[in-house]
Protein backbone atom coordinates (compact mmCIF):
# COMPACT_ATOMS: atom_id res chain seq x y z
CA UNK A 1 0.00 0.00 0.00
CA UNK A 2 1.59 3.55 -1.23
CA UNK A 3 -1.08 5.72 0.34
CA UNK A 4 -3.87 4.97 2.68
CA UNK A 5 -6.29 7.34 3.96
CA UNK A 6 -7.94 6.27 7.76
CA UNK A 7 -10.63 8.22 8.83
CA UNK A 8 -9.36 11.80 7.42
CA UNK A 9 -11.23 14.69 8.22
CA UNK A 10 -10.34 18.14 7.41
CA UNK A 11 -11.50 21.71 7.88
CA UNK A 12 -11.20 24.94 7.11
CA UNK A 13 -11.92 27.56 10.14
CA UNK A 14 -14.60 25.22 11.02
CA UNK A 15 -16.10 24.74 7.55
CA UNK A 16 -15.63 20.75 7.08
CA UNK A 17 -14.32 20.32 3.45
CA UNK A 18 -13.70 16.41 3.96
CA UNK A 19 -15.54 13.84 5.98
CA UNK A 20 -14.46 10.52 7.19
CA UNK A 21 -12.24 9.65 4.32
CA UNK A 22 -10.68 5.71 3.98
CA UNK A 23 -9.66 4.79 1.42
CA UNK A 24 -5.83 2.74 0.14
CA UNK A 25 -3.64 2.74 -3.02
CA UNK A 26 -1.46 -0.10 -4.55
CA UNK A 27 1.18 -0.11 -5.97
CA UNK A 28 1.10 0.92 -9.05
CA UNK A 29 -2.34 1.72 -9.33
CA UNK A 30 -4.10 5.26 -10.83
CA UNK A 31 -6.19 6.35 -8.93
CA UNK A 32 -8.44 9.22 -10.42
CA UNK A 33 -10.62 11.57 -7.72
CA UNK A 34 -12.98 12.51 -10.15
CA UNK A 35 -15.62 15.28 -9.00
CA UNK A 36 -17.50 18.53 -9.14
CA UNK A 37 -15.28 21.76 -8.63
CA UNK A 38 -15.52 22.44 -4.51
CA UNK A 39 -16.02 18.49 -3.44
CA UNK A 40 -12.55 18.19 -2.00
CA UNK A 41 -10.32 16.42 -4.75
CA UNK A 42 -7.45 18.85 -4.41
CA UNK A 43 -7.88 18.95 -0.84
CA UNK A 44 -7.06 15.34 -0.16
CA UNK A 45 -4.05 15.64 -2.91
CA UNK A 46 -2.52 18.33 -0.85
CA UNK A 47 -3.15 16.02 2.09
CA UNK A 48 -1.03 13.33 0.63
CA UNK A 49 1.89 15.56 0.22
CA UNK A 50 1.22 17.61 3.57
CA UNK A 51 0.24 20.79 2.30
CA UNK A 52 -2.21 19.93 4.68
CA UNK A 53 -2.66 18.97 7.93
CA UNK A 54 -5.45 16.52 8.47
CA UNK A 55 -7.67 18.01 11.43
CA UNK A 56 -8.87 13.98 12.41
CA UNK A 57 -7.63 10.58 11.00
CA UNK A 58 -3.98 10.07 9.59
CA UNK A 59 -2.58 9.37 5.99
CA UNK A 60 0.04 7.00 5.20
CA UNK A 61 2.62 7.16 2.60
CA UNK A 62 4.60 3.82 2.45
CA UNK A 63 3.32 2.76 5.59
CA UNK A 64 4.15 6.23 8.05
CA UNK A 65 2.09 8.64 8.45
CA UNK A 66 2.61 12.39 6.69
CA UNK A 67 2.86 14.15 10.36
CA UNK A 68 6.18 11.75 10.89
CA UNK A 69 7.49 11.92 8.14
CA UNK A 70 10.14 15.06 7.40
CA UNK A 71 8.15 17.03 5.13
CA UNK A 72 10.80 17.84 2.43
CA UNK A 73 11.61 14.30 2.52
CA UNK A 74 8.31 13.64 1.50
CA UNK A 75 7.49 15.93 -0.81
CA UNK A 76 10.89 14.98 -2.55
CA UNK A 77 9.47 11.33 -2.95
CA UNK A 78 6.53 12.39 -4.68
CA UNK A 79 6.27 13.78 -8.06
CA UNK A 80 3.38 16.83 -7.81
CA UNK A 81 1.71 18.50 -11.20
CA UNK A 82 -0.47 21.00 -10.83
CA UNK A 83 -2.87 22.63 -13.32
CA UNK A 84 -1.55 25.50 -14.08
CA UNK A 85 2.43 23.93 -13.64
CA UNK A 86 4.13 26.98 -11.96
CA UNK A 87 7.21 26.21 -13.53
CA UNK A 88 10.08 28.85 -12.81
CA UNK A 89 9.77 31.61 -15.23
CA UNK A 90 13.64 33.12 -14.58
CA UNK A 91 15.17 29.55 -14.46
CA UNK A 92 15.67 27.73 -18.67
CA UNK A 93 13.78 24.54 -19.00
CA UNK A 94 16.87 22.65 -18.39
CA UNK A 95 17.34 24.18 -14.56
CA UNK A 96 13.12 24.08 -14.19
CA UNK A 97 13.48 20.14 -14.97
CA UNK A 98 17.00 19.79 -12.35
CA UNK A 99 15.36 21.34 -9.70
CA UNK A 100 14.79 18.46 -7.54
CA UNK A 101 17.96 16.34 -7.86
CA UNK A 102 20.00 20.11 -7.79
CA UNK A 103 18.13 20.53 -4.33
CA UNK A 104 19.09 17.23 -3.96
CA UNK A 105 23.13 18.13 -4.60
CA UNK A 106 23.13 15.58 -7.54
CA UNK A 107 26.23 15.89 -9.29
CA UNK A 108 25.98 18.48 -12.29
CA UNK A 109 26.81 15.74 -14.83
CA UNK A 110 24.18 13.38 -13.38
CA UNK A 111 21.61 16.06 -13.08
CA UNK A 112 22.48 17.39 -17.07
CA UNK A 113 22.08 13.55 -18.63
CA UNK A 114 19.09 12.97 -16.13
CA UNK A 115 17.39 16.37 -17.61
CA UNK A 116 18.05 14.92 -21.32
CA UNK A 117 16.02 11.32 -20.34
CA UNK A 118 13.16 13.40 -18.98
CA UNK A 119 12.95 15.56 -22.19
CA UNK A 120 13.15 12.80 -24.43
CA UNK A 121 10.78 10.76 -22.37
CA UNK A 122 7.87 13.95 -22.63
CA UNK A 123 8.81 14.18 -26.51
CA UNK A 124 10.48 17.26 -26.26
CA UNK A 125 13.76 17.60 -28.04
CA UNK A 126 16.51 18.73 -25.31
CA UNK A 127 18.56 20.22 -27.88
CA UNK A 128 15.56 22.33 -29.06
CA UNK A 129 13.69 23.12 -25.71
CA UNK A 130 16.51 22.52 -22.92
CA UNK A 131 17.81 26.22 -22.96
CA UNK A 132 14.61 28.17 -23.45
CA UNK A 133 12.28 29.66 -21.07
CA UNK A 134 8.83 28.74 -20.00
CA UNK A 135 7.35 31.80 -21.78
CA UNK A 136 8.86 30.83 -24.93
CA UNK A 137 6.76 27.22 -24.77
CA UNK A 138 2.90 26.86 -25.94
CA UNK A 139 0.82 25.17 -23.02
CA UNK A 140 0.87 21.95 -23.92
CA UNK A 141 4.91 22.41 -24.10
CA UNK A 142 5.20 23.34 -20.64
CA UNK A 143 2.62 20.79 -19.05
CA UNK A 144 5.18 18.45 -20.60
CA UNK A 145 7.87 19.64 -18.99
CA UNK A 146 6.21 20.15 -15.54
CA UNK A 147 5.52 16.20 -16.23
CA UNK A 148 9.24 15.78 -16.63
CA UNK A 149 10.21 17.97 -13.59
CA UNK A 150 7.87 15.70 -11.52
CA UNK A 151 9.54 12.95 -12.48
CA UNK A 152 13.07 14.47 -11.70
CA UNK A 153 14.41 12.49 -8.92
CA UNK A 154 12.08 9.31 -9.94
CA UNK A 155 9.61 9.15 -6.81
CA UNK A 156 7.44 6.76 -6.18
CA UNK A 157 4.35 8.50 -6.59
CA UNK A 158 2.76 11.14 -8.53
CA UNK A 159 -0.26 13.56 -7.66
CA UNK A 160 -1.87 14.88 -10.34
CA UNK A 161 -4.05 18.02 -10.26
CA UNK A 162 -6.15 18.48 -13.40
CA UNK A 163 -2.48 18.62 -15.16
CA UNK A 164 -4.45 18.70 -18.43
CA UNK A 165 -7.46 20.96 -17.14
CA UNK A 166 -6.13 23.86 -19.26
CA UNK A 167 -5.05 22.61 -22.57
CA UNK A 168 -7.08 22.67 -25.90
CA UNK A 169 -8.74 19.42 -26.08
CA UNK A 170 -6.78 17.83 -29.20
CA UNK A 171 -3.56 18.88 -27.27
CA UNK A 172 -5.36 17.23 -23.91
CA UNK A 173 -6.02 13.97 -25.43
CA UNK A 174 -2.33 13.53 -26.83
CA UNK A 175 -0.91 14.43 -23.30
CA UNK A 176 -3.66 11.91 -21.79
CA UNK A 177 -2.53 9.54 -24.57
CA UNK A 178 1.19 9.73 -24.11
CA UNK A 179 0.72 9.91 -20.35
CA UNK A 180 -1.12 6.48 -20.31
CA UNK A 181 1.92 5.32 -22.44
CA UNK A 182 4.29 6.67 -19.92
CA UNK A 183 2.39 5.22 -17.11
CA UNK A 184 2.37 2.03 -18.33
CA UNK A 185 6.24 2.12 -18.98
CA UNK A 186 7.54 3.60 -15.81
CA UNK A 187 4.60 2.08 -13.08
CA UNK A 188 4.20 4.56 -11.12
CA UNK A 189 1.69 4.99 -8.11
CA UNK A 190 -0.71 7.74 -9.41
CA UNK A 191 -3.64 9.89 -7.78
CA UNK A 192 -5.03 12.00 -10.44
CA UNK A 193 -7.67 14.88 -10.03
CA UNK A 194 -10.13 15.85 -12.74
CA UNK A 195 -13.20 16.90 -12.84
CA UNK A 196 -13.51 15.16 -16.71
CA UNK A 197 -14.94 11.64 -16.47
CA UNK A 198 -13.86 10.72 -19.90
CA UNK A 199 -10.09 11.41 -18.72
CA UNK A 200 -10.85 9.25 -15.52
CA UNK A 201 -12.04 6.40 -17.82
CA UNK A 202 -8.99 6.62 -19.91
CA UNK A 203 -6.38 7.01 -17.28
CA UNK A 204 -7.52 5.36 -13.90
CA UNK A 205 -7.22 2.24 -13.04
CA UNK A 206 -9.29 2.93 -9.78
CA UNK A 207 -12.24 5.91 -10.16
CA UNK A 208 -13.03 7.16 -6.58
CA UNK A 209 -15.77 9.86 -7.00
CA UNK A 210 -16.36 12.83 -4.66
CA UNK A 211 -19.48 14.54 -3.54
CA UNK A 212 -19.39 17.63 -0.74
CA UNK A 213 -16.00 15.79 0.85
CA UNK A 214 -17.23 12.66 0.95
CA UNK A 215 -15.68 9.80 -1.22
CA UNK A 216 -18.94 8.11 -2.26
CA UNK A 217 -18.15 5.61 -4.81
CA UNK A 218 -14.81 3.37 -5.41
CA UNK A 219 -14.33 1.21 -7.90
CA UNK A 220 -12.56 -0.15 -11.50
CA UNK A 221 -13.69 2.22 -14.03
CA UNK A 222 -15.43 -1.40 -15.67
CA UNK A 223 -17.51 -1.30 -12.32
CA UNK A 224 -18.02 2.48 -12.52
CA UNK A 225 -19.62 2.88 -15.61
CA UNK A 226 -22.84 0.62 -13.70
CA UNK A 227 -22.73 2.03 -10.75
CA UNK A 228 -25.81 3.00 -9.27
CA UNK A 229 -24.91 5.99 -7.52
CA UNK A 230 -27.07 9.15 -7.99
CA UNK A 231 -23.67 10.94 -8.27
CA UNK A 232 -22.02 8.57 -10.38
CA UNK A 233 -25.21 8.73 -13.01
CA UNK A 234 -25.04 12.24 -13.22
CA UNK A 235 -21.21 11.73 -14.34
CA UNK A 236 -21.74 9.06 -16.41
CA UNK A 237 -25.21 10.41 -18.30
CA UNK A 238 -22.45 13.87 -19.04
CA UNK A 239 -20.61 11.27 -21.09
CA UNK A 240 -23.73 9.93 -22.93
CA UNK A 241 -25.33 13.61 -23.87
CA UNK A 242 -21.77 14.93 -25.29
CA UNK A 243 -22.07 13.37 -28.60
CA UNK A 244 -26.21 14.08 -29.88
CA UNK B 1 32.11 80.96 -15.96
CA UNK B 2 34.41 82.48 -13.97
CA UNK B 3 31.83 81.29 -11.05
CA UNK B 4 32.74 77.76 -12.02
CA UNK B 5 36.50 77.75 -12.01
CA UNK B 6 36.38 79.10 -8.53
CA UNK B 7 34.01 77.13 -7.19
CA UNK B 8 34.62 73.66 -9.17
CA UNK B 9 36.78 71.91 -6.76
CA UNK B 10 34.27 73.26 -4.11
CA UNK B 11 31.43 71.55 -6.12
CA UNK B 12 33.29 68.64 -6.63
CA UNK B 13 33.93 67.92 -3.10
CA UNK B 14 30.66 68.45 -1.96
CA UNK B 15 29.09 66.06 -4.61
CA UNK B 16 31.63 63.61 -3.53
CA UNK B 17 29.82 64.03 0.35
CA UNK B 18 26.59 64.17 -1.04
CA UNK B 19 26.81 61.13 -2.90
CA UNK B 20 28.85 59.04 0.22
CA UNK B 21 25.80 60.22 2.51
CA UNK B 22 23.37 58.97 -0.04
CA UNK B 23 24.61 55.70 -0.33
CA UNK B 24 25.94 54.70 2.44
CA UNK B 25 22.20 55.64 3.79
CA UNK B 26 20.74 53.66 1.25
CA UNK B 27 22.95 50.59 1.84
CA UNK B 28 21.95 50.51 5.49
CA UNK B 29 18.40 50.99 4.28
CA UNK B 30 18.66 48.00 1.94
CA UNK B 31 20.34 45.82 4.81
CA UNK B 32 17.38 47.16 7.06
CA UNK B 33 14.72 46.90 4.74
CA UNK B 34 15.07 43.83 2.92
CA UNK B 35 14.93 41.42 5.98
CA UNK B 36 11.84 43.18 7.32
CA UNK B 37 9.98 43.19 3.95
CA UNK B 38 10.92 39.70 3.82
CA UNK B 39 9.95 39.41 7.35
CA UNK B 40 6.17 40.68 7.48
CA UNK B 41 5.38 38.05 4.00
CA UNK B 42 6.69 35.46 6.45
CA UNK B 43 4.56 36.97 9.57
CA UNK B 44 1.50 38.72 8.26
CA UNK B 45 0.96 40.30 12.00
CA UNK B 46 3.65 42.42 11.74
CA UNK B 47 2.67 43.81 8.63
CA UNK B 48 0.55 46.71 10.19
CA UNK B 49 3.23 48.00 12.52
CA UNK B 50 6.46 47.68 10.33
CA UNK B 51 4.81 49.10 7.78
CA UNK B 52 2.97 51.99 9.83
CA UNK B 53 6.37 52.83 11.46
CA UNK B 54 8.16 53.21 7.99
CA UNK B 55 5.04 55.44 6.63
CA UNK B 56 4.86 57.97 9.37
CA UNK B 57 8.49 57.86 9.02
CA UNK B 58 7.93 59.23 5.60
CA UNK B 59 4.99 61.95 6.76
CA UNK B 60 7.76 63.79 9.17
CA UNK B 61 8.31 66.85 7.60
CA UNK B 62 12.17 66.96 6.40
CA UNK B 63 13.47 69.56 8.31
CA UNK B 64 11.74 68.79 11.38
CA UNK B 65 13.31 64.61 11.11
CA UNK B 66 17.01 66.50 10.56
CA UNK B 67 15.96 68.58 13.76
CA UNK B 68 14.68 65.99 16.08
CA UNK B 69 17.43 63.78 15.73
CA UNK B 70 19.93 66.45 17.07
CA UNK B 71 19.33 66.14 20.27
CA UNK B 72 19.05 62.23 20.15
CA UNK B 73 22.29 60.44 22.04
CA UNK B 74 24.22 58.33 20.11
CA UNK B 75 22.76 58.55 16.57
CA UNK B 76 21.94 62.22 17.00
CA UNK B 77 24.27 65.41 16.60
CA UNK B 78 25.96 67.59 14.66
CA UNK B 79 27.25 66.15 11.21
CA UNK B 80 26.55 63.10 8.52
CA UNK B 81 25.98 60.37 11.42
CA UNK B 82 22.16 62.68 11.81
CA UNK B 83 21.96 63.02 8.50
CA UNK B 84 22.67 59.34 7.07
CA UNK B 85 20.23 58.40 9.89
CA UNK B 86 17.20 60.73 8.70
CA UNK B 87 17.82 59.04 4.79
CA UNK B 88 17.65 55.64 6.08
CA UNK B 89 14.20 56.26 7.82
CA UNK B 90 13.19 58.58 4.86
CA UNK B 91 14.63 55.07 2.94
CA UNK B 92 13.21 52.09 4.14
CA UNK B 93 9.21 52.49 3.11
CA UNK B 94 9.78 52.14 -0.39
CA UNK B 95 12.41 49.66 0.14
CA UNK B 96 10.05 47.52 2.69
CA UNK B 97 6.90 47.93 0.48
CA UNK B 98 8.38 47.07 -2.65
CA UNK B 99 10.04 43.93 -0.74
CA UNK B 100 6.93 42.55 1.14
CA UNK B 101 4.82 43.68 -2.94
CA UNK B 102 7.58 41.70 -5.02
CA UNK B 103 7.54 38.70 -3.00
CA UNK B 104 3.44 38.84 -2.47
CA UNK B 105 3.36 39.22 -6.51
CA UNK B 106 4.75 35.88 -7.12
CA UNK B 107 2.36 33.56 -8.90
CA UNK B 108 0.91 31.24 -5.85
CA UNK B 109 0.81 28.49 -8.72
CA UNK B 110 4.80 28.57 -8.64
CA UNK B 111 5.02 28.78 -4.35
CA UNK B 112 2.69 25.80 -4.83
CA UNK B 113 4.95 23.75 -6.95
CA UNK B 114 8.13 24.91 -5.28
CA UNK B 115 6.30 23.84 -1.64
CA UNK B 116 4.93 20.79 -3.74
CA UNK B 117 8.37 19.77 -5.16
CA UNK B 118 10.01 19.75 -1.67
CA UNK B 119 11.84 23.25 -1.00
CA UNK B 120 12.29 24.24 2.29
CA UNK B 121 11.28 28.03 3.15
CA UNK B 122 14.34 29.14 2.88
CA UNK B 123 15.11 27.56 -0.76
CA UNK B 124 11.72 28.90 -1.75
CA UNK B 125 12.96 32.24 -0.41
CA UNK B 126 16.21 32.49 -2.34
CA UNK B 127 16.22 30.17 -5.45
CA UNK B 128 12.21 31.35 -6.08
CA UNK B 129 10.52 34.77 -4.46
CA UNK B 130 13.33 36.49 -4.56
CA UNK B 131 14.81 36.27 -8.00
CA UNK B 132 11.47 36.62 -9.11
CA UNK B 133 10.81 39.97 -7.42
CA UNK B 134 14.21 41.57 -8.03
CA UNK B 135 12.83 43.64 -10.09
CA UNK B 136 10.25 45.12 -8.05
CA UNK B 137 12.56 45.64 -5.16
CA UNK B 138 15.46 46.98 -7.19
CA UNK B 139 12.20 49.89 -8.33
CA UNK B 140 12.09 50.72 -4.67
CA UNK B 141 15.47 50.87 -4.10
CA UNK B 142 15.42 53.62 -7.00
CA UNK B 143 12.94 55.72 -5.69
CA UNK B 144 14.73 55.24 -2.39
CA UNK B 145 17.73 56.33 -3.81
CA UNK B 146 15.92 59.49 -6.23
CA UNK B 147 14.37 60.91 -2.49
CA UNK B 148 17.38 60.58 -0.61
CA UNK B 149 19.35 62.38 -3.19
CA UNK B 150 17.01 65.41 -2.95
CA UNK B 151 16.72 65.09 0.73
CA UNK B 152 20.29 65.05 1.06
CA UNK B 153 20.45 68.88 0.17
CA UNK B 154 18.96 69.28 3.92
CA UNK B 155 22.03 67.49 5.52
CA UNK B 156 24.24 70.79 5.21
CA UNK B 157 21.70 72.39 8.02
CA UNK B 158 23.15 69.57 10.59
CA UNK B 159 26.40 70.22 9.26
CA UNK B 160 26.42 67.29 7.21
CA UNK B 161 28.52 68.52 4.00
CA UNK B 162 26.90 68.04 0.58
CA UNK B 163 25.77 70.13 -2.41
CA UNK B 164 22.92 71.84 0.65
CA UNK B 165 25.87 73.52 1.97
CA UNK B 166 25.74 75.48 -1.43
CA UNK B 167 21.88 76.21 -1.45
CA UNK B 168 22.17 77.50 2.45
CA UNK B 169 24.65 79.43 1.68
CA UNK B 170 22.90 81.57 -1.29
CA UNK B 171 19.73 81.81 0.48
CA UNK B 172 21.20 83.30 3.36
CA UNK B 173 23.54 85.89 1.00
CA UNK B 174 20.72 85.74 -1.94
CA UNK B 175 23.00 84.44 -4.12
CA UNK B 176 21.30 81.96 -7.39
CA UNK B 177 24.35 81.49 -8.75
CA UNK B 178 25.33 79.86 -5.18
CA UNK B 179 21.91 78.20 -4.60
CA UNK B 180 22.25 76.79 -8.48
CA UNK B 181 25.79 75.60 -7.79
CA UNK B 182 24.10 73.55 -5.16
CA UNK B 183 20.82 72.86 -6.58
CA UNK B 184 21.98 71.51 -10.39
CA UNK B 185 24.21 69.09 -9.34
CA UNK B 186 21.99 67.10 -6.74
CA UNK B 187 19.48 66.95 -9.55
CA UNK B 188 21.88 65.39 -12.06
CA UNK B 189 23.40 63.12 -9.47
CA UNK B 190 19.34 62.49 -8.98
CA UNK B 191 18.96 61.99 -13.12
CA UNK B 192 21.76 59.59 -13.15
CA UNK B 193 21.03 57.66 -10.42
CA UNK B 194 17.84 56.93 -11.83
CA UNK B 195 18.59 56.24 -15.11
CA UNK B 196 21.59 53.50 -13.76
CA UNK B 197 19.46 51.70 -11.77
CA UNK B 198 16.35 51.89 -13.89
CA UNK B 199 18.49 49.94 -16.36
CA UNK B 200 20.03 47.56 -13.65
CA UNK B 201 16.33 46.94 -13.07
CA UNK B 202 14.83 46.24 -16.46
CA UNK B 203 18.10 44.25 -16.92
CA UNK B 204 17.06 41.86 -14.10
CA UNK B 205 13.49 41.88 -14.21
CA UNK B 206 11.98 38.22 -15.07
CA UNK B 207 10.01 38.12 -18.21
CA UNK B 208 6.67 36.46 -17.64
Amino acid sequence: MVVEFRHVYYSLERRPLLSDLSFSIDQGETLVLLGRSGCGKTTTLRLINHLLTPTAGEIQVEGVSTQTWNPIHLRRRIGYVIQEVGLFPHLTIERNVGVVPALEKWPSQRIKSRVDELLHLVGLDPAQFARRYPHELSGGQRQRVGVARALAADPPLLLMDEPFGALDPITRVELQREFKRLQQQLGKTVVFVTHDIGEAFTLGSQIGLMQAGQLVELATPHDFARSQHPEAQAFLSTRKSEYP
Amino acid sequence: MDFLTRYANEILQSTGEHLTLVLVATAIAILIGLPLGILITRKPQLRTPILGFANVMQTIPSLALFGLLLPVPIIGGIGARTAIVALILYSLLPIIRNTYVGIMSVDPAIREAGRGLGMTDRQLLLQVELPLALGVILAGVRVATVISIGLATIAAAVGAGGLGTFIFRGVAVVDNQLILAGAVPAAILALVADFILGWVERRLTVKK
